[in-house]
């Protein structure tokens, strides 16, 4: 049953506050992914968890109990470090019963394990080659089987496709998925690939500087995410500046200057109101489609595969982006056309203009 | 004229052939993009270039002059850009100003030379700053500013955002891009990212054991790939192994798995020859009733999956296979979910026909 629980959790260093009161209960058999711009605390939390440095601040619970100051080795946790990679010196059979040897376990028994876990992890490579044998993919595989050895319900994994080429990445996270969802276990999975993170994961959490900044399923995040930092993050976004001129109850209408207007479905601003108004390239469509169309000119265009992304100038110098799939076999405007590009009122998403400018509310170093 | 040219380049080291009998020229101004998998001797080809490896036999020519033998700091247009090389203990105007300090440039030049490039990169107002204090983002900007400004024509680019986030290299590739294209300067650029090539190069070379198994425009490879192996590798696909039963003027029939039929346009394989079908997941859609001329085969939706901006379907068919159909959000995707029956389409002209591999299927597009 191990549900986690963090409450209120901060760590400092000197003055950098790596983590800074993080609440967070991850559901016995969730899998959660972690995301966040690189220095934003993944790792300094995932530690936390496991025991590697205690925090400053707040409580930590396993399967209920609290396991502030328990060592990590009776935690009841697998764990795949960062960067940390398999024992040179010792072969796959070798580096995945490492544990239980030294802690003792009776052989058998930890030879019935292996077996399992090396069939469970679909590692194909023998046994008794060591990991310079092996493709970056099988070592991250046995990495993975090392962790499993503890038997333990709640695996950590920091980066553990960090270092790896994107399509074996690509592959290797469904196998991450299925073995996690195959033993039933809890996952919690510190990525800095959005990508990764949204297509296995039951629940992404968003930090930022030490914070939790909102956490959802992945598809609500993408949809609609509740901070403006988050749209930019995960998946791209084209951002407009505006004010709000009318609330009515078909949602509101915001004013973008220089004769454009476009209507959200979200009545959460007051009138009046200075606003950053947000949309994905691809429920962007061209021509007149709906009500809110916005005139401009094609300035540039960028073909990836069955992609392609129109940039388009508005009058007010703004370049919005719009996806299209190839397969619609619409015709593609040229490089100066003038264009009418539409997004459905569903799509537009409506922030509060932040504080620091947008420029930095977005920025991602 | 090509600004690079290699003849016949062999390395081995030991007993691995890193490159085997590769020729390339690449055009002044010309941004091409290295791809290929782990160990397919991307890096050995830049660093030969680069003067860092000499080759085993052929030869390589940087703007018209043979460069065998001659050494790296001698290859003067070539700047082969690593990831954090910067000095540590110089600031980022004294690591950008290094190049023009060490040719003895006039003051005012090297003053000159060195503000410019800072600005191109958008680092002008972190001059005083020292390396660890500036994001890694910054950091690959401070190491392009010191090639351009010590004078590199032709930059060599070995996975330059490896190190970073997805979402940052997302933002920095177009970045260079359009600084290479401004500066009028020649990018080789390794990367194992798909679709960052496709995007950014100008023209694609496909690296695979050593050897080039494709080079062509971007949209050409993804659209032609030549083999299993590139349309894999270049944005996936469905494969389908089977036997072709009956070929027509106007296309021929697949037998796969199962005996399901499949109709192709392709009509370059005879019949009862063993063949794969290649089908790309974003030319296979779904539906409740069969469309006119397509292929229709019955599947169970297994899963139903979020990738990036799209929704990706696994669906059983009936001879146990799965296909995989990708759909962009916002044209119609939330349409189905798990266990859902459903009509799995897809068009006879958009099946890719090969050969049947004679290591087999899985050595072409297995990425583990
Ligand atoms: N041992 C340490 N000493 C000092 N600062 C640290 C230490 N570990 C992490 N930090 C700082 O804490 C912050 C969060 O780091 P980390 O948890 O590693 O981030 P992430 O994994 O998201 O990249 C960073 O600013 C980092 O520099
Ligand atoms: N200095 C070296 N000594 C021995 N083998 C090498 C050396 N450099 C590269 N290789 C081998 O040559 C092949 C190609 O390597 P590399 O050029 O690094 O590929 P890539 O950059 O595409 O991953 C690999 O099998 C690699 O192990
Ligand atoms: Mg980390
Ligand atoms: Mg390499």
């Amino acid at each position: 049953m191990p549900e986690v629980k963090l409450v209120n959790v901060t760590k400092r260093y000197g003055r950098i506050i790596a983590n800074d009161h993080i609440n967070l209960t991850i559901k016995d058999k969730e899998y959660i992914s972690v995301i966040g711009p690189s220095g934003c605390g993944k790792t300094t939390l995932i530690k936390c968890i496991a025991g590697i440095i205690e925090p400053d601040e707040g409580e930590i619970y396993i399967g209920g109990r609290l396991v502030n100051n328990v060592p990590i080795e009776d935690r009841g946790i697998g764990y795949v470090f960062q960067n940390i990679a398999l024992f040179p010196h010792m072969t796959v059979w070798g580096n995945i019963t490492y544990g239980p040897r030294v802690r003792g376990f009776p052989p058998e028994e930890t030879e019935a394990i292996a077996r399992e876990m090396i069939e469970m992890i679909k590692v194909t490579a023998r046994v008794d080659a060591y990991p310079d044998e092996l493709s970056g993919g099988t070592q991250q595989k046995t990495a993975v089987a090392r962790a499993l050895m503890t038997r333990s319900r709640l695996l950590l994994l920091d980066e553990p496709l960090g270092a790896l080429d994107l399509k074996v990445r690509a592959a290797l996270r469904y196998e991450l998925r299925r073995i996690v969802k195959d033993l039933g276990l809890t996952a919690l999975h510190v990525t800095h690939d959005q990508e990764e993170a949204m297509s296995i994961s039951d629940r992404v959490v968003v930090m930022r500087r030490g914070r939790i900044i909102e956490s959802g399923r992945p598809i609500e995040l993408y949809m609609r995410p509740k901070k403006l930092f988050t749209a930019n993050f995960v998946g791209e976004a084209n951002f407009l500046v505006g004010e709000v001129k009318l609330i009515t109850g078909e949602g509101s209408i915001i004013d973008l200057g220089d004769g454009m207007k476009i209507l959200s479905r979200d009545r959460s601003r007051e009138m009046g109101e200075r606003v950053v108004v947000a949309f994905r390239p691809e429920f962007a469509s061209l021509g007149r489609t709906c009500e809110n169309a916005l005139a401009g000119k094609m300035t540039s265009i960028i073909y990836s595969g069955d992609l392609v992304r129109l940039h388009v100038e508005l009058p007010n110098g703004d370049v919005i982006v719009v996806k299209r799939s190839l397969r619609l076999y619409e015709p593609i405007p040229r490089a100066g056309d003038e264009v009418t590009v539409s997004v459905p009122p569903e799509n537009i998403l409506v922030y509060p203009y932040p504080e620091r400018g947008l420029h930095r509310e977005l920025s991602l170093e | 004229m090509s600004i690079v040219k290699l003849v016949n380049v062999t390395k081995r080291f030991g007993g691995i052939t890193a490159l085997r009998g590769i020729s390339l020229s690449i055009e002044d101004g010309e941004y091409v993009c290295i791809l290929g998998p782990t160990g397919a001797g991307k890096t050995t080809l830049l660093r030969i270039i680069a003067g860092l490896v000499e080759p085993d036999e052929g030869e390589i020519y940087i703007e018209g002059r043979r460069v065998n033998g001659v050494p790296p700091e001698r290859r003067n247009a070539v700047y082969m850009f690593q990831n954090f090389a910067l000095f540590p203990h110089m600031t980022v105007w004294e690591n950008v100003s290094f190049g023009p300090m060490v040719k003895e440039w006039s003051s005012e030049k090297i003053e000159n030379v060195t503000s410019e490039t800072l600005e191109m990169v958008r680092l002008g107002e972190r001059r005083d700053a020292y390396p660890s204090e500036l994001s890694g983002g910054m950091q690959q900007r401070v190491a392009l500013a010191r090639g351009i400004a010590a004078g590199a024509r032709i930059l060599l680019l070995d996975e330059p955002f490896g190190a970073l986030d997805a979402r940052l290299r997302v933002n920095l590739r177009t970045q260079l891009r359009s600084l290479v294209k401004d500066q009028g300067l020649t990018a080789i650029h390794v990367t194992h990212d798909q679709e960052e090539a496709l995007m950014v190069a100008d023209r694609i070379v496909i690296l695979r054991e050593g050897r080039i198994e494709q080079t062509g425009l971007p949209q050409d490879i993804y659209n032609h790939p030549k083999s299993i192996f590139v349309m894999s590798f270049v944005g996936g696909a469905n494969f389908l192994d089977g036997v072709v039963s009956r070929v027509t003027g106007s296309g021929s029939t697949i037998e796969i798995r199962g005996g399901l039929r499949i109709r192709v346009s392709d009509t370059s394989n005879g019949a009862g020859e063993r063949v794969v079908v290649g089908v790309r997941r974003e030319d296979v859609s779904l539906g409740k009733s069969r469309k006119r001329g397509f292929n229709n085969l019955v599947g169970e939706v297994l899963d139903v999956m979020f990738v990036g901006g799209s929704i990706e379907y696994v669906v059983r068919l009936e001879n146990d296979m799965t296909m995989l159909s990708r759909i962009l959000l916002g044209e119609g995707s939330m349409a189905f979910k798990e266990g859902d029956m459903v009509i799995v389409s897809f068009h006879p002209s958009e099946c890719h026909v090969f050969q049947y591999p004679e290591r087999g299927l899985l050595k072409e597009i297995e990425a583990i």
